[in-house]
């Protein structure tokens, strides 16, 4: 049989275009104008370290949702980034050309090794081995008497660009992280379609059948650990240029349970998922922490009965009411 | 006589105090059909596993194109050429018939992990692909999702991605099992077609098969081959025979 006969019989994939996603970057484009309208200035803030955390979410996403790999231990990467960024602050370096290169490498230093242990383990040990790693972070960063320790570290400047300081007004602030947000979105949906990324999700359904097919597979969910681990750093650099503060706490392994719980509220792998789940994630947190002192006791309710009612997240929502994937 | 493609020699595994393999030596030569047959609980699975690398035999070598893999993972014996499928079918459910060939396609492409080009749009991926999957007859269904095939399609699947490999041995693991009848004799008919053009070692238990499709035919035993021969002299000894008692055959 020749292979024009076969490619008329099986005709070529259809190609799928992410409409939530645009839909989603395009209302978080328009907030600001709300906010000019009348809004209140808060939801900038809000908004802002909502997206700041929708990176960290996303980065989580490409390996617990694409690759299978449930790390509870990711918020360490976030606190890396904060940290190399708040004591080159301290320390007088304030260009961004200089710190993220810095934060990027650490970042991808700690995940090639903490990464390269993690991943002779799977499943439960795997979870408990990055969250002993993370914890590891967390009382480093605690012991950093220096960088104010336990009580964490005050910054009273905020990073600059090549004399530019795109951090400072709040507005030019917003859109700087919605634009690394969507390269961030743009790079990993781009790594998830390609040669990379099949096998990386191949790998998350059959790592037998990825190896014997030729690959691999340890090195392949290395490499997507690392990449997440720089992504990961990089929203822990914003973090730490929106808050004016770093702390241990940014790492502490709830912290990076509430992460996962980003990606599980958004839906696992769709990537947009992730920014849907750390924004509302981040609001749910703001209006009830706004009703009671005691939040939490509703909160957790909430999580529970959501995950229970909920399969796919709140992108799984979207679906069952008719505003899936449109091809 | 050419020199064989793989050539087991003197292969033990133990589990325990159970011998699953216990001095197995065979080879196979160039295109030739060696199915290896043997009651339940023989370790004809365990000896799949130990040739395509998931387990590694106690002692023993294993040669692949005149060379010593014993030692080798398995992805880079599937590199080599060595291709399997599994007793349990082992497809990527999540992935259309189209990519989980395409991935077998990709392991042997100069860019295999690619980070940032399309994978999904490749033609240089996707005309391969679509050749094995012409070559197994599942043209109809090339954008169903793996998951959703039934049985008999997805023992198909698992041989078009053995295909992409190029491969110079195939090692199929009981690809009847669990198979209906109409779409059992679609697979023998498939593995005929391919038999001459691969090497190919298959275990499987439908002696009808075997008998129809073998040039050589081996008889493993709790863990030995008790005997190995040409399909007719295999079935008329006495040692087999008694080991298949109350069996098929």
């Amino acid at each position: 049989m020749s292979s024009a006969d076969a490619a008329a019989a099986i005709p070529a994939p259809t190609r799928r275009r992410p409409v939530i996603a645009i839909i989603l970057f395009a209302l978080l484009a328009l907030l600001p104008v709300a906010v000019s309208l009348g809004l209140p200035p808060h939801w900038l803030t809000l908004l802002t370290r909502a997206m700041i955390f929708a990176i960290a979410a996303l980065s989580l996403d490409l390996i617990l949702g694409v690759g299978g790999l449930v790390s509870f231990g990711h918020a360490a990467f976030v606190g890396i980034g904060a940290y190399a960024t708040g004591i080159m602050i301290t320390e007088g370096q304030t260009e961004t050309l200089l710190i993220l290169p810095v934060v990027v490498l650490l970042c991808a230093l700690f995940g090639a090794v903490t990464g390269a242990v993690s991943l002779r383990t799977r499943g439960v040990t795997f979870i408990m081995i990055t969250l002993a790693f993370g914890q590891m972070v967390y009382f480093l960063a605690q012991a950093l008497s220096a960088y104010g320790g336990d009580d964490g570290l005050t910054l009273y400047e905020r990073s600059t660009l090549l004399g530019f300081e795109p951090f400072k007004n709040r507005t030019g602030f917003y859109y700087v992280v919605l634009g690394v947000l969507i390269a961030c979105y743009g790079l990993i949906s781009v790594i998830v379609a390609s040669r990379f990324g099949r096998a990386l999700r191949a790998a998350r359904e059959n790592a037998t059948r990825v190896a014997v097919t030729g690959f691999r597979v340890k090195g392949i969910q290395l490499l997507a650990y690392v990449i997440s681990g720089m992504i990961a750093g990089l929203s822990g650099f914003l973090l730490a240029n929106h808050t004016d503060f770093v702390s241990p706490a940014f790492m502490s392994w709830p912290r990076s349970g509430e992460l996962i719980f980003m990606v599980v509220l958004g839906g696992v792998g769709s990537l947009h998922g992730a920014i849907i789940g750390a924004i509302a994630f981040l609001l749910t947190e703001d209006v009830l922490s706004g009703l009671t002192e005691h939040w939490k006791v509703i909160f957790g309710p909430m999580i529970v009965l959501f995950v229970l009612f909920t399969h796919g997240g709140l992108v799984g929502l979207l679906r069952k009411l008719g505003l899936g994937r449109h091809d | 006589m050419t020199e064989p493609v793989l050539v087991l020699a003197g292969l033990q595994k133990t589990f325990g105090a159970l011998k699953v393999t216990d001095g197995v030596s065979l080879s196979v030569a160039p295109g030739e059909l060696h199915a290896l047959i043997g009651p339940n609980g023989a370790g004809k699975t365990t000896l799949v596993h130990q040739i395509s690398g998931m387990l590694r035999p106690d002692t023993g070598s294993i040669s692949f194109r005149g060379r010593d893999i014993t030692a080798l993972p398995p992805e880079k014996r599937a590199r080599a050429g060595l291709a399997r499928t599994f007793q349990i079918t082992s497809t990527i459910p999540s992935l259309s018939v189209l990519e989980n060939v395409a991935l077998g396609v990709q392991a042997r492409a100069a860019h295999p992990l690619a980070l940032f080009r399309n994978a999904a749009h490749d033609e240089s991926l996707n005309g391969p692909a679509r050749a094995a999957i012409e070559a197994v007859g599942l043209a109809d269904r090339a954008h169903v999702l793996a998951g959703s095939l039934s049985h008999g399609e997805k023992r198909a699947l698992e041989i078009a991605m053995a295909l992409t490999l190029e491969p110079a041995a195939i090692l199929l693991d009981e690809p009847l099992a669990g198979v209906g009848r109409e779409e059992g004799e679609r697979l023998i008919a498939l593995l005929r077609s391919l038999k001459g053009r691969y090497a190919m070692l298959l275990v499987e238990h439908d002696m009808e098969a075997v008998f129809a499709l073998a040039d050589t035919v081996s008889v493993l035993v709790y863990g030995r081959v008790i005997a190995s021969g040409n399909p007719a002299t295999v079935r008329a000894d006495p040692a087999v025979r008694e080991a298949y008692l109350g069996e098929e055959g």
